[in-house]
């Protein structure tokens, strides 16, 4: 009895370690630039798809992860420069660049299919998931504890980034108030272009893992990046802890669910348990809301 | 003597509306000018200029001989200019400490690599410098506060210093004393006159309150309506009949 709600409780720490980096990508580009990234989860398809093709051409998995993370990164800063800089100085609005980001998933939709086809493949991964170890009563398997460890990791070395380097300091600056952290010097442009970097390569991280758990498609990412945007909203969209904890809540809550009510009603509950908590309240449960001094 | 700060002919308009016309104004190395004027005389706009916030419509405006004008905000900065805000514009919910580290930032190595290794004995030096300005503003019983529940008075310092830490050859001051009680009023000038003696930066300060202004300054610009109208010495200045009528109506 206690078992089996460790058991379920613990495959959800495991999906929610993996939409704890979704929504931490989704609440670093928010908290700094207040733009969705809708374009969030399919950087991170087709950074995954890069791994894949260098895994079946038998590059080592260190190498893959490694040029997905950059190009995942890479797609980010350019889209951040390329078209959001541009739009902000053509005096788009923020709906208009919310929407930009929807135009960069579509595209990138696209050339997935058009590079990779629309056929699902297994993506060649290191770690397996047959490989189990027990605990007492409970059963583990290895792409579990990996992705666990991997969302720890990320989650660490964010905070490690965002709270004790300069460039946090600036980032945290920037996002608090652009024209107050100008005036000190800081170059503004530039560091929100590398929180578009790290936050797209924490997406990417997010998606390497998840690949080897499903199949990978051109859209194998879009319910892990909805299931993130819900965990950071109910953890509060500009705080970083609270899109952990946003995550963890709702990878077990669904966990839970599939175990004790039914399957089907995996998804609702938790999305559920969102509504009551922004019923109660609304700026989730560790957001601040942004005061406006004028 | 050459200017450290020239602003020529410069004019600003947003639409129909004339924020500043041909003002023309000098600041000599190490004086303090104030810039008075009624509300909406273009006291904040000239600074907002200045600091490349806003893009001028036409003039020029010169920095230690360079042109100043096709800079961003944050180049503005790194060549020596730093400015507070008449409404405050801090980092809330960090610590009073993290300010002032937030305006050592132009003073790290420019090197990404440094900058996420946290070199130690950098660290050190920033600490102390910022240290310094913390005992020189008095900010040490709230070093650790969120600056966001500090009292007004006390954010108003912090402020100050954060611009400090930025170790400017020039301050822009909008408003340094507005919204403070009498007695915080008398601290904050003595501050401000220190700044001078202490630390050798040249000021340019925005106040309506005349009395302070005239205290601190040496020299003193009038604005009204986005037109200078009066310059000189302080006692001159508030004298000027425009000055008065500006100030009192007709």
């Amino acid at each position: 009895m206690m078992d089996r709600f460790l058991q379920y409780g613990l495959t959800g720490l495991s999906a929610g370690s993996l939409y704890a980096l979704v929504a931490l990508g989704l609440v670093l580009i928010y908290r700094s630039t207040r733009v969705l990234n809708f374009a969030h989860g399919d950087i991170a398809t087709l950074a995954t798809f890069v791994s894949y093709s260098l895994l079946s051409n038998h590059y080592s998995f260190p190498v893959a992860f490694l040029a997905s993370l950059l190009v995942g990164g890479a797609v980010g800063i350019a889209f951040y420069f390329g078209v959001l800089v541009k739009a902000q100085r053509e005096g788009a609005n923020l709906l208009g660049m919310v929407i930009l980001t929807l135009g960069l998933a579509l595209i990138i939709q696209g050339v997935v299919v058009w590079w990779w086809g629309a056929e699902p493949v297994s993506l060649p991964f290191p770690i397996s998931d047959t490989t189990t170890y027990r605990f007492g009563g409970v059963v583990v398997s290895q792409l579990s504890l990996a992705t666990m460890a991997a969302g720890l990791v990320g989650s660490v070395l964010l905070y490690l980034l965002v709270q004790r380097t300069r460039l946090g300091l600036a980032m945290r600056a920037t996002s608090e108030n652009v024209m107050a952290a100008q005036t000190l010097g800081i170059p503004t442009r530039l560091v929100l272009g590398l929180s578009w970097g790290v936050a797209s390569a924490l997406g990417v991280v997010a998606g390497i893992f998840l690949a080897p758990a499903l199949l990978l498609d051109p859209f194998f990412m879009l319910d892990p990046f909805l299931k993130g945007f819900a965990a950071a909203v109910l953890g509060g969209l500009n705080s970083l802890p609270g899109a952990v904890v946003g995550a963890l809540i709702l990878g077990v809550a669904e966990s839970l669910a599939g175990a004790y009510l039914t399957i089907q009603f995996k998804n609702t509950l938790a999305f559920l348990i969102i509504i009551v908590v922004l019923l109660v309240r609304p700026e989730g449960l560790l957001g601040k809301e942004f005061k406006e001094r004028v | 003597m050459e200017a450290l700060l020239e602003v020529r002919e410069l004019s600003l308009r947003f639409g129909g509306i004339t924020a500043l016309s041909q003002i023309g104004l000098a600041v000599a190395e190490g004086e303090t000018l104030a810039v008075i004027g009624p509300n909406g005389s273009g006291k904040t706009s000239l600074f907002n200029c200045i600091t490349s916030i806003y893009r001028p419509t036409s003039g020029a405006i010169s920095f230690r001989g360079e042109p100043l004008t096709r800079h961003s905000p944050d180049e503005v900065t790194r060549l020596g200019i730093a400015r507070t805000f008449q409404n405050l514009r801090l980092f809330h919910n960090m610590s009073v400490l993290d300010n002032l580290m937030v305006g050592r930032h132009l003073h790290f190595r420019k090197n990404l690599l440094a900058a996420v290794l946290r070199l130690r004995g950098e660290e050190t030096r920033h600490r102390r410098r910022c240290e310094e300005i913390v005992e020189f503003l008095n900010l040490e019983p709230v070093r650790k506060t969120r600056a966001g529940d500090c009292p007004y008075g006390v954010q108003k310092r912090v402020e100050l210093g954060r611009a400090l830490a930025t170790e400017p050859r020039l301050l822009l001051l909008d408003e340094p004393v507005s919204g403070l009680t009498q007695e915080e009023k008398e601290e904050f000038a003595y501050w401000i006159h220190e700044i001078r003696g202490r630390f050798g930066i040249t000021i340019l300060l925005v106040e309506h309150d005349l009395r302070v202004a005239s205290r601190l300054a040496g020299r003193m610009v009038a604005l009204d309506h986005g037109v200078k109208i009066a310059e000189g010495t302080p006692a001159a200045v508030q004298r000027h009949p425009d000055v008065i009528k500006a100030y009192l109506g007709e």
